[in-house]
């Protein structure tokens, strides 16, 4: 083990290693209306070859994006390698110990969503945990995509960019 | 392993934002001369037109080359990210733009340059925006100006042509104390000399035709964001917290974050006033910028020597430039501009309106025209040409009375500076 990871300034080098290992994403919250946050951000992590599985025990649709929409962490048949925390900073924790239970590698929670009680105890189990990010701005940022939009990425190099 | 260091300025001015091509590996980055581009199929398209998904569509809306610069420029400034426009008084439309309504107000400096005055005092009146100026000098009366309508406060870092330095540290404690967004123009010190950023700016506006090209060659303009200004603290910055009817009632803050602003600038900003750069004036001033730190220098090293002459010269009455023991604004000047106090300053001439008239006609290497920033030695007379279309009492707020002359110092030989002065001056000594 490394040194703890700092929750107010990830490196580069950590949510690259992140984005690079994660295949299949439980996204927690996602929405089935598509001008939601939620739905911006699964489209755009499936375009990247990543499968992202929706919980919402409110969804009214049964699939979102093609995907069959399960209601709770725990009703998920197949094994996750992330599960991404679309819920308010106070229903975090019971996620968060849901996909300890899962054996989820890594506990990522949205911009806004926060809870170090909770980061600790998936630590603790193994798991990486991000907090307060959005993983569709950072996977954007690190490949280079972000830029195209006038935003500064703080990558410096000069080699041609991929994630 | 151990965290890689912050790069510095003049490395984030030669790399920020521009890796090597992706699809030819081009070092330098290409101007790409394209007004639109291919989506790979409706799905594609919809994601874009709809914000989803990164990419290009038209170029009003963003290019390749533009998003380079627009990314430098964050990356030099601190910001989180940046909207190149066609020129400075376009960045400062969009700025406005974004979030003004008709009957709100802001706040500005009387200082500030000529054309600016204009365009918020009188242009902007026809949106239904109204500019309170006032004395930046006079903290109290900035407090005293804030009505409920007003929504910013407007400032330049150094003002040009009366070498005025604000106290950006006091005044955004007073715009955020009223929730205000605090915006600051850069464009005389530029992010070498001044960081705005740090001292509490919201957001920054430049033209990049001065320094940041700064070979006189580029028109230009930015609106940097330095994503901090929490937009929903108030009802006062609803385009960027409340549904917008265009983008099937997106909510940008929501959506995008700290990028809302830069998401906003160019979605709903650039779409709908379509004042965009131009990739060819993009490409010039990345190119410029790269030796924005070594140009920096020289401008104000070789403005200091020909300040300090000027206020030994028989000629001259005075010398207002911020780099001078003698100016009031020394002390502001080693605070926000530790590096040099910018390279355009005023002088007074003691033979007044006619001895300013035949001094731009005297000089030999600088040039008489109506522009700062250029790696050329430049010199105008601002009550005769920039200044003409205030009036007497504008004229004097604005540090533009008849006895007047500007000068923007280059990078040239100093000795040569110096002697073109001198011999222009001689008549006069």
């Amino acid at each position: 083990m490394g040194k703890p990871v700092n929750h107010d300034s990830y490196s580069d080098e950590y949510l690259r290693g992140i984005l690079r290992d994660v295949k299949t994403i439980a996204m927690v919250g996602a929405s089935d209306n598509w001008n939601r946050p939620s739905y911006f951000a699964m489209k755009y992590l499936q375009s990247k070859g990543l499968r992202v599985i929706p919980v919402n025990p409110a969804a009214k649709a049964a699939e979102i994006l093609g995907e069959k929409v399960y209601p709770s962490l725990d009703a998920v048949p197949v094994p996750v390698d992330m599960v991404d925390v679309f819920r308010r900073s106070e229903e975090a924790g019971a996620i968060t110990d849901a996909a300890i239970k899962q054996h989820a590698k890594v506990v990522w929670m949205q911009i806004g969503v926060r809870d170090d009680a909770a980061a600790q105890r998936a630590e603790a189990a193994g798991l990486k945990v991000v907090m307060n990010r959005c993983p569709k701005i950072e996977y954007s940022r690190l490949c280079g995509e972000l830029g195209w939009s006038g935003v500064n990425t703080g990558i410096i190099s000069a080699k041609r960019r991929k994630l | 392993m151990a965290e890689k260091p912050k790069p510095g300025f003049e490395t984030l001015a030669v790399h920020a934002g521009a890796s090597p091509d992706p699809a030819t590996g081009a070092r330098s980055t290409p101007i790409y001369q394209t007004t639109a581009y291919v989506f790979d199929d409706v799905d594609h398209a919809a994601s874009l037109f709809n914000l989803q998904s990164y990419g290009y569509i038209y170029s009003r809306l963003t290019n390749p080359t533009v998003s380079v610069l627009e990314e430098r420029l964050a990356a030099l400034e601190g910001g989180r990210g940046a909207v190149a426009t066609a020129s400075g008084h376009a960045a400062q439309l969009l700025a406005f733009f974004t979030f003004m309504e008709p009957g709100d107000r802001f706040i500005a400096s009387n200082k500030l340059y000529g054309g600016s005055i204009t365009q918020f005092g009188r242009s902007f009146k026809k949106f239904g925006w109204e500019a309170d100026f006032v004395d930046p000098d006079d903290l109290a009366a900035l407090q005293r100006a804030i009505t409920p309508k007003t929504k910013a406060i407007f400032v330049e870092s150094l003002s040009n042509p009366g070498g005025v330095v604000a106290d950006l540290e006091a005044m955004a404690e007073i715009a955020h104390d009223s929730g205000l967004l605090f915006i600051v123009d850069n464009t005389m010190a530029s992010p070498y000399l001044c960081r705005p950023f740090a001292w509490g700016a919201d957001l920054i506006v430049h033209s990049t035709t001065k320094f940041l090209s700064g070979h006189g060659n580029a028109m230009g303009g930015v609106v940097i964001d330095g994503g901090k200004f929490d937009w929903s603290k108030s009802t006062k910055f609803k385009s960027l917290t409340e549904a917008e009817p265009a983008y099937h009632g997106l909510r940008f803050q929501e959506t995008f974050g700290d990028l809302a602003f830069t998401v906003h600038g160019h979605a709903v900003g650039l779409r709908d006033l379509g004042a965009t750069m131009a990739p060819l004036n993009a490409f010039l001033t990345i190119t410029g910028i790269e030796t924005l730190p070594l140009r920096m220098e020289r401008h104000v090293a070789n403005a200091l020597a020909v300040a300090r002459h000027l206020e030994r010269h028989p000629a001259v009455a005075w010398v207002s430039y911020a780099g001078l023991d003698s100016s009031r604004y020394r002390h502001l000047a080693r605070k926000y501009l530790p590096k040099g106090a910018g390279a355009v300053f005023t002088f007074g001439l003691k033979g007044g309106f006619d001895a300013g008239v035949k001094l731009v006609e005297s000089v030999e290497l600088f040039s008489h025209l109506a522009n700062v920033g250029d790696t050329r030695s430049l010199i105008l007379h601002p009550a005769s040409t920039t200044h003409r279309q205030l009036d007497a009492a504008q004229l004097l707020a604005a540090g533009a009375g008849p006895d007047v002359v500007r000068l923007s110092i280059g990078i040239e030989s100093l000795a040569d500076i110096v002697a073109d002065l001198n011999q222009a001056l001689a008549p006069f000594a």
